[in-house]
């Protein structure tokens, strides 16, 4: 028997700003030549003053030219341009004939090569929203997914032309959803979900939709872009691209300045702030702090420019995760993690997906029982302080605190980096404290957790690598022991949930043999190999301990191994 | 707040005690200083005589007797009030306190959170869940940020007679660092910067225990060798116990660790080194408190350390043998014969 979730009680819910025309983004890509101007420009000042003398700039230069040439040589995608080779040797050339000739011949050509590659990689970095494609994949994906639920669920004949269940039915979206619709109007938001599988961009970009938001521009992965049905609705849903091959400081800096400018302008952003998927499936707990510093710089620069009384639009940090039974890429993340962390003790195996292999999922997602659930934080200013539903931002006694406050000194708005870097440090402490506050714990993490613990438990002397390396066939673990275990951390669970410091489905409550049946049932349920189940005597045990590990791990952090 | 810059603001200093009244003193060489004092009757006092506590008050230095007072004019405000009264002191600054607001304690004390209910004699572990520096009960209980500390070998007395000294200023933020450095600094006065600022408040609060071990030596008329062995095996215990609590190893080894452990161990002018020294010559610890005028915070220090070293399973054999002494009865010499036969067989061993 499944066990159901509480029926959403979200009715459908009508956009917040009613014509596309009214949307930031929109405003965004309607003035494109004017804003990546702007880019260019604003990116070139930043890395003149990081580089303010001659020879720094051509050295800066030099080694950009230099890693973009090894980049080409050694890592070349389908997405890069063609003429990049092209490019990147005629700046080389340049660069030669600049320092081959004396200093007043040409002053100012260095300057006039930086100019060009940030404005080649403002071109690359910019999204392209377009409203009637936009609408398209909107309509494409609802009605697909829509199709695929009802087909699968309705056991009958013509039940794939119904329409008896929603992608809603399916993803549930639990939290602060009323604010965060309130204040999308009132000022910039932020939205900073956790990062699991290739799965989330769509998602997210599924989930503002339904929650009635305009458009979000995205910083997404330039490796996403390699396939091609992802690219397709990246491009359309107002996705950026951020290439992680590139380190060069011109790089970094443009793409700061990209997302910072259009936080300024009031374009509600997206970053997934742990940089890539998590490796081993534990919720983040460092963030790349390049990103969010964006944010509270374009906070800044929105005080500093306006006078002392003027109303500011304030920018809403709002945390987000996402809460999987299973997660396709599971399998590769965990070796990325364990070779990484294991250096030579062990060598994983090479299997990749591209589009068939994510299409498979879908169809397998919608024809099978399992769901997401998708967890919104309360909103936040940059500091990390929680707002009320006017965006005051208040204080741990409720108190309003103005949040321009926090840049004075001596009673003017001052640009202060070091300042800043602090507070973009205790931002990200505060985000990875509410992803472990709003995260919902499933009952597959919680058998996943507890059969893990209870396999170390017995294996003391083994440590992590240790313990994986033990064949799979010797791991058993009565089920009346693993039955009592779950349910004494299940009641630790209820106590964080009390207390503020974590959340769970409401599926996670009930009689303890439904919970676990359910868990089992759940738990990396599309793997080829199970990471849980039951053998014929009714006892636990395990195909994968690798990816058991993985499951495990969602849970890691709240302190839970103490009840094992 | 007023509208001038911050160079020509006055400076707040809460706190009236010793180490308070000094502190503003220095402050008051080139700027308006408000200091804060709990009555109106010392108010008067101040302001008639020009005199605190023995020291006598720079004509730059107002006493006010209310703290929103203090928030509004200052930008810049010294907290230098006793670690037990610190908490309750912030929650009645705190409504009056802004995020521009810079605060840089000088408190060398720990503040514990427990549930309603408990208290120290009622729990038997305390570990970094419940034990607050002074730094993060002022971000508990205030909307403040940029938070500093003063820690450094600071005797009171002799700051007040100018001689030569040093200091350093811990925060987060470099403007901290800055402004702290800009205020203090003078011929006879250095100032160091940090950014650890758990760790140099740490050694600040630390360094107390073995000042009272240190006085207690001195008690029994024992000499240096003795006194070296306590610091050189007192700054290994305290980097111990230190890096536990969060603190970095630079930080023990810097003017605010050593320096301050030197200065205190040597020192009848530390209230933690009378301490110390009295228990030594027979007095118990409740005749000793009753006859001082200010907190000797090491005492309750080590109550708080000897707790958390339980629950860390810290080596900290001079702290738990004071606390045999202070709050069991276990006698100076005991004790003394007791550390004297304990198997420390590794010199140093944090520098790994």
């Amino acid at each position: 028997m499944e066990v159901l979730e509480k029926k959403n009680k979200n009715k459908k819910y009508k956009p917040v700003l009613e014509g596309i025309p009214e949307w930031p983004v929109y405003q965004l890509s309607k003035n494109r030549k004017e804003f990546l101007e702007d880019v260019a420009q604003k990116s070139f000042e930043r890395i003149k003053s990081i580089r303010p003398t001659r020879k720094e700039l051509i050295d800066e230069l030099e080694a950009t030219v230099y890693r973009e040439q090894q980049r080409m040589k050694r890592n070349r995608w389908r997405v890069d341009p063609e003429d990049e080779a092209l490019f990147w040797a005629d700046i080389k050339q340049q660069l030669i004939e600049i320092t081959n000739k004396p200093a007043e011949d040409n002053l100012q050509r260095e300057e006039a090569l930086l100019s060009r590659i940030v404005n080649r990689y403002a071109h690359e970095i910019a999204g392209n929203f377009k409203p009637s494609s936009y609408r398209f994949a909107r309509e494409m994906i609802t009605f697909w997914f829509s199709r695929l639920l009802n087909a699968s669920r309705i056991k009958k004949f013509g039940g794939f032309f119904r329409n008896q269940y929603t992608l809603r039915d399916k993803i549930q979206i639990v939290g602060k959803v009323k604010q965060l619709r309130n204040l999308t109007r009132k000022g910039t938001i932020v939205m900073v979900p956790t990062h699991f599988s290739n799965l989330d961009s769509i998602l997210i970009g599924w989930v503002i939709h339904a929650l009635g938001l305009p458009a979000f521009i995205y910083g997404a992965g330039l490796n996403l872009f390699n396939i091609k049905i992802f690219a397709y609705f990246m491009n359309s849903l107002g996705a950026y691209k951020v290439d992680r091959r590139k380190k060069n400081i011109p790089y970094l800096e443009t793409l700061k300045t990209y997302s910072n400018i259009a936080l300024q302008r009031g374009a509600h952003s997206l970053f997934f702030p742990g940089g890539t998927r998590s490796r081993s499936g534990m919720i983040e707990k460092t963030l790349k702090l390049g990103l969010l510093s964006s944010g509270i710089e374009a906070q800044r620069n929105l005080y500093l420019n306006a006078a002392p009384d003027q109303e500011v639009r304030k920018i809403f940090i709002v945390p987000v995760t996402l809460n999987y039974h299973f997660v396709l890429e599971a399998p590769e993340l965990i070796d990325d993690y364990l070779s990484s962390k294991g250096q030579d003790r062990y060598l994983p195996e090479e299997d990749t997906h591209g589009s068939l292999g994510m299409l498979k999922f879908l169809f397998k997602f919608f024809t099978k029982g399992s769901n997401i659930s998708v967890s919104i934080g309360r909103c936040m200013d940059v500091l990390g302080n929680y707002v009320d539903d006017e965006g005051n931002s208040l204080d741990a006694h409720g108190r309003v605190i103005n949040t321009r406050d926090y840049f004075l000194a001596g009673n003017q708005v001052t640009i202060d980096t070091q300042r800043e870097n602090e507070y973009t440090r205790m931002l990200s402490l505060r985000i990875v404290e509410e992803y472990h506050r709003i995260n919902r714990i499933f009952a597959s993490h919680l058998v996943a957790f507890v059969a893990f613990e209870l396999w170390q438990k017995k294996h003391p002397k083994l440590d992590l690598f240790g313990l994986l390396r033990l064949p799979e066939e010797e791991l058993v673990i009565d089920y009346a022991e693993f039955r009592k275990t779950c349910k004494r951390v299940r009641k630790q669970i209820y106590q964080l949930k009390e207390e503020g410091k974590a959340n769970h489905a409401t599926h996670l409550k009930g009689k303890i043999d439904e919970v676990i049946k359910h868990g089992l049932d759940n738990v990396g349920i599309f793997h080829l190999k199970r990471p849980l189940l039951k053998n014929k005597e009714g006892h636990i045990i395990t195909q994968d301990l690798n990816l058991l590990y993985y499951y495990h791990n969602r849970l890691v952090g709240y302190e839970l191994e103490k009840f094992i | 707040m007023s509208s001038r810059n911050l160079s020509d603001q006055p400076i707040g200093v809460i706190g009236a005690g010793n180490f308070g009244s000094a502190i503003a003193n220095m402050l008051a060489r080139e700027r308006q200083v408000l200091f804060y004092v709990r009555s109106e009757q010392i108010a008067r006092h101040i302001l008639e005589q020009r005199e605190n506590r023995g020291h006598a008050m720079h004509p730059n230095i107002t006493p006010v007797t209310s703290l929103e007072e203090v928030a509004r004019h200052c930008e810049v405000i010294f907290p230098i009030v006793p670690s037990s009264h610190f908490r309750s002191m912030m929650q009645q600054l705190s409504p009056h306190l802004h995020p521009y607001h810079m605060l840089i304690h000088g408190t060398k004390g720990l503040d514990i959170k427990l549930p309603p209910g408990e208290s120290i004699e009622s729990v038997n572990k305390l570990s970094r869940e419940q034990v607050r520096t002074m730094s993060e009960v002022i971000r508990e209980e205030s909307v403040v940020v940029r938070v500093g500390c003063l820690a450094g070998p600071n005797l009171s007395k002799e700051l007040a007679a100018q001689h030569p000294a040093a200091t350093v200023i811990a925060s987060h933020f470099n403007e901290v660092i800055s402004v702290g450095i800009k205020m203090l600094r003078s011929e006879n006065f250095q100032v160091y910067g940090n950014n650890d600022l758990i760790g140099v408040e740490l050694a600040g609060v630390l360094k107390n225990i073995f000042a009272i071990a240190s006085g207690a030596l001195s008690g029994m008329g024992y000499g240096e060798n003795a006194r070296g062995l306590l610091i050189s095996r007192g700054v290994v215990e305290m980097i111990h116990v230190g890096r536990a609590l969060g603190g970095n190893v630079k930080a023990f080894l810097g003017v605010a660790g050593i320096g301050d452990l030197v200065t205190t161990s040597n020192s009848t002018l530390s209230r933690n080194f009378q301490v110390g020294y009295k228990l030594a010559q027979g007095q118990t610890l409740r005749e000793i408190l009753a006859g001082m005028d200010e907190v000797a915070e090491g005492v309750n220090t080590i109550r708080i350390i000897k707790k958390c070293t339980d629950h860390y399973k810290l080596r900290a054999p001079i702290t738990n043998t004071l606390h045999r002494v202070l709050f069991e009865d276990l006698t100076i010499r005991e004790a003394l014969s007791y550390l004297m036969r304990y198997p420390l067989n590794v010199d140093i061993d944090f520098l790994d």
